[in-house]
């Protein structure tokens, strides 16, 4: 449980960061709070010659806020949106989904950027911002680019970003206050990783429902947030879309099949009381 | 293996050692600076034994690498022995019989005391939540449950562990 060797670096600049990443592409890595990385390292799922330290940087620790946007660096961590700190464009949903991420003393470290970065398809911040339609300003040699976070993350651990490139920050377009919003997860334990997570944001006729632990990447469901338009779905309705969205995941099984089902329910529920 | 040349401050005080880039910051502390109070249990976030202070916030030791915390400061459980909190909750860990086998304690200490300090604690839900990210495999919890109910009370009686703010 030890990591193999590498070497350390912290640069002063997001320019430096590019840089010594760049320079070693494909042997460097960036770390952040290191709350996946670190470990993965110790088990050696992951390697790395170099580390550079991103976590002091203060380029990702923009936040910024207009009418129609929040903007929250990468490096921001759960803490610090749990406590408010910075604003939370969707009417508290964020402050309430980071209070909920593993264990206080993991979200005095782990980063809303790192979260992504990794990808794992149980992580609240993936589907909360796909869910939010979340853009991420990514950093790499060539510039800025911005990419939709639904578009980013491809897989189980995989995102789009090249091994040069980081990702700055998140432009998050705020909720209109009427826009009403669910929010439902199950896990094993209190902090443990969810094994279904359902967020529900009832827009009228941009409603759409987020499913995430219940395959490869948060997915989007089709079906359920086109019942959903319908003010006043009934409950059988809503159950036979929920199947049929459930219907093109691969290798659910009976008991999957009702927990989600159940999260997604719990979570229409809650954002139809709100 | 190549090392290279760390100054940590570590419970007010200033400590430079050799470390590998790779080492911890529990195994810095355990192994480079024989300062054994930090336990190290899972050595992947989940346990909680290692929980130490960096910047006046819990962190898992084991989940940040020594060389990451250079220029902030540490607390570990050593420095803590003139506590206000840790003094309350050393005695209603005696009294509740919230110890065992003790291999858990030092986290629990750490992790109850950036509780009381932060949280408003009334209830027995307020502290299996708090606490839910340390595992003890000894007590079944009930009495360290008991034990940081107790010292919420009685520091809501005094004032030294009374939250900042709501």
């Amino acid at each position: 449980m030890k990591p193999a060797p590498f070497a350390y670096a912290r640069p002063a600049s997001l320019d430096d960061a590019l840089r010594m990443l760049s320079a070693d592409a494909g042997d460097a890595m960036p770390i952040a709070g290191g709350q996946s990385l670190v470990p993965l390292l110790a088990l050696r799922m992951s390697a790395a010659e170099r580390l550079v330290d991103i976590g002091r940087l203060d380029a990702l620790r923009h936040v910024a806020e207009t009418a129609s946007t929040v903007t929250i660096g990468a490096g921001i961590t759960h803490a610090e949106i749990e406590d408010g700190r910075v604003p939370d464009p969707a009417n508290g949903l964020m402050r309430r989904i980071a209070s909920g991420i593993a264990y206080r003393a993991i979200r005095n470290q782990g980063t809303i950027g790192g979260s992504v970065a990794l990808a794992d398809p149980a992580a609240d911040w993936p589907s909360c911002l796909i869910a939010l339609r979340a853009v991420a300003k990514i950093a790499g040699p060539n510039g800025e680019r911005h990419l939709a976070v639904t578009d980013l993350i491809e897989g189980i651990f995989a995102t789009g970003l090249a091994p040069a490139e980081l990702i700055v920050g998140f432009d998050i377009p705020k909720l209109a206050p009427t826009v009403r919003v669910g929010f439902a997860k199950v896990a094993r334990k209190t902090g443990a990783f969810a094994m279904s997570l359902a967020i529900v944001v009832l827009d009228g006729a941009d409603t759409r429902v987020v499913l995430g632990g219940a395959s490869t990447r948060p997915l989007t469901l089709a079906h359920t947030s086109a019942a959903l338009v319908t003010a006043d779905a009934r409950e059988a309705a809503l159950r036979d879309a929920i199947a049929r969205d459930l219907d093109t995941i691969d290798d659910l099984d009976a008991y999957a099949h009702r927990l989600h089902t159940a999260t997604i329910l719990r979570a229409t529920a809650e954002a139809r009381a709100s | 293996m190549k090392t290279v040349s760390l100054t940590l401050n570590i419970n007010g005080a200033d400590v430079t050692t050799a470390v590998e880039p790779r080492e911890t910051l529990a195994d810095v502390l355990r192994e480079r600076l024989t300062m054994t109070a930090t336990h190290v249990g899972c050595e992947h976030g989940a346990c909680g034994a290692c929980s130490v202070e960096v910047d006046g916030k819990i962190v898992r030791s084991c989940l940040m690498l020594g060389v990451m915390a250079e220029g902030r400061g540490v607390v570990t459980l050593e420095g803590l022995s003139d506590d206000p909190v840790i003094a309350v909750l050393r005695r209603t860990f005696h009294e509740k019989h919230a110890v065992q086998c003790g291999f858990c304690t030092p986290g629990m200490l750490m992790m109850a005391r950036d509780l009381l300090k932060n949280r408003h604690v009334t209830s027995e839900r307020d502290v299996r939540d708090g606490m839910a990210g340390q595992i003890c495999r000894c007590t079944g919890y009930a009495g360290i449950v008991r034990a940081i109910l107790a010292a919420a009370e009685e520091l809501r009686r005094t004032s030294a562990g009374a939250p900042a703010s709501a």
